[in-house]
């Protein structure tokens, strides 16, 4: 957002802009994921409509259940480790805030620029097991305890393949950042063919797989919820959290499957941009200013395309066990993720 | 992989279940704009017909968890036929039934040997108070009205009901 427009601003109204932004770009897909699939697309896929009563069609559920929250007691386990324990959503939370920081919205528009963007953002997103992890700890309770330390073996086990995956679009973008990889999706071209770029989906199909499932997996949602089985486990390192925290714990949630999708989206569907060809652009600086505005609205578009899919398949299968979980991603999706890095790389020489 | 036809025939049912929803609509039906009809021999409360009640306790001994309450005393009524003994006959002072109690089993209305007591359909009688669940006999007397004609148990026999 540094020359958003080609406006030159302050450093202190930048700062301001950065921290609105991030916001926004943290809770409105939140919302709307919350609104939209959780609420309304679930309801239907159960013949049923979903909440009606709040605003026009339950629209404003969201501020109701809000509401609610807010007004709880802020509970905590007579012996839970209390400071440990209020943390531990603010740690979780503050990941996918963290992660939001890397994420291009347009070629001038994006909160941080530097060359290891994707370095960076797949650290960031394992600090939320760190958080999920104190929180189980810091309940004392033995089913909270279980289901940290169920979501720590499993963010780990799916960690690697979604790091995996993603070193095959960065072999073939040959850069680490987030900008490059959208220029050389959007600049690309097919056999001499450039009419809709290149995207990765495309040649990096694999990839994309591995890497919605390890997201399906990092969000601990459906086939992948042993954590907060809420059946046996009653949902995990949850349980203790009332009021507040636990909403953090549920904005944590689906901000960062909102988030996921936009990385997802700018990695493997090109990002903000739409095909250099189309206008004429080649380089960076040749394209229009009205890309900061319209690149943030296809952002979002393919944010909801590619959250939906992943709230479809939360709301259609029953969960893994444990045994398979780890199965799957050790045994499956670590060995296709190096085949396909192998045969990146070994196609990138040779082309 | 080879439960990869499943898996796709499985975000198919919900995606076909989406969108018959949004084309006709849900199962369920949004509850206090609209309503729905319980079928005829719904279990929603318990009514009382007063005039068939002898007090034979017979329904407060059988309740499982005692949530009827009755209380009644004997008077004397004019003889059937002129210069005969009076009768005597219970009259009921008090039957109450505590639905914070009842588990709707229904024995109370098997066990009624005089077909005082009846089901009902109606089912709109939730109290913000739990003491407030507690009704006498007028209020199990208005519920009467709710309880519907009870279908022939074989064609062209007589209709059990309320007389």
């Amino acid at each position: 957002m540094s020359a958003l427009l080609a406006i030159d601003m302050p450093y202190w109204l930048q700062t301001i802009l950065r921290v609105l932004g991030g916001t926004v770009a943290v809770l409105l897909p939140a919302g709307t994921i919350v609104y939209v699939f959780l609420f309304k697309m679930m309801s239907f896929m159960q013949s049923r409509l979903g909440p009606m009563e709040a605003g026009p069609y339950g629209s404003l559920q969201l501020f109701a259940e809000v509401g609610k929250w807010l007004q709880k007691e802020d509970l905590y386990p007579d012996r839970a480790d209390k400071f440990i324990f209020k943390i531990a959503p603010i740690v979780v939370l503050t990941s996918t805030f963290l992660l939001v920081a890397v994420v291009p919205f347009g070629p001038d528009a994006w909160f941080t620029n530097f060359e290891a963007g994707v370095f960076y953002a797949l650290a960031v997103s394992s600090v939320s097991v760190l958080g999920i992890l104190i929180a189980g700890w810091a309940s004392a309770n033995k089913y909270s305890l279980l289901g940290g330390l169920r979501a720590a073996g499993q963010l780990i086990a799916y960690e690697l393949p979604m790091v995996l995956a993603v070193i095959g679009v960065v072999i073939q973008a040959g850069s680490m950042n987030f900008q490059e990889i959208v220029m050389a999706q959007n600049a690309g071209e097919i056999f001499g063919w450039n009419g809709i770029g290149n995207p990765y989906i495309l040649t990096q199909m694999v990839g994309f797989i591995i890497f919605m499932i390890a997201v399906q997996a990092e969000l601990t949602q459906t086939p992948f919820d042993m954590p907060i089985a809420e059946s046996e486990l009653v949902s995990g390192y949850m349980t203790e959290y009332s009021g507040f925290r636990f909403l953090m714990f549920f904005i944590g949630e689906f901000a960062t499957a909102g988030v996921f999708s936009l990385i997802a989206a700018a990695l493997f569907l090109g990002g903000w941009g739409i095909p250099f060809a189309w206008f004429g652009w080649d380089s960076m600086d040749s394209i229009d200013n009205w890309m900061n505005i319209v690149g943030p609205l296809i952002m979002f578009t393919k944010m909801m395309v590619l959250s939906g899919i992943i709230m479809w398949v939360r709301f259609s299968y029953p969960r893994f066990r444990e045994d398979q979980l780890q199965k799957f991603a050790w045994k499956v999706l670590i060995p296709v993720s190096l085949l396909n890095i192998m045969a990146t790389a070994i196609l990138k020489v040779a082309f | 992989m080879p439960k990869v036809p499943g898996l796709i025939k499985g975000l198919g049912v919900t995606l076909s279940t989406m969108l018959r929803t949004a084309k006709e609509g849900s199962h369920t039906i949004q509850y206090p704009h609209v309503k729905e009809a319980p079928p005829i021999r719904a279990r929603g409360v318990i009514a009382l017909h007063e005039g068939n009640c002898t007090s034979c306790m017979l329904c407060a001994r059988s309740c499982p968890d005692w949530c009827i309450f009755i209380e009644g005393h004997k008077e004397l009524a004019p003889p059937r036929r002129a210069g005969g003994a009076p009768r005597k006959v219970n009259k009921l002072d008090r039957f109450d039934i505590d639905y914070a109690l009842c588990m709707y089993c229904g024995i109370c209305v098997e066990v009624c040997p005089f077909d005082a007591l009846f089901w009902s359909p109606e089912y709109e009688y939730s109290e913000p108070k739990i003491a407030d669940l507690l009704h006498d006999k007028r209020k199990l007397g208005e519920w009467m009205e709710t309880v519907p004609e009870a279908p022939e148990l074989d064609a062209g026999a007589d209709k059990k009901g309320k007389k």
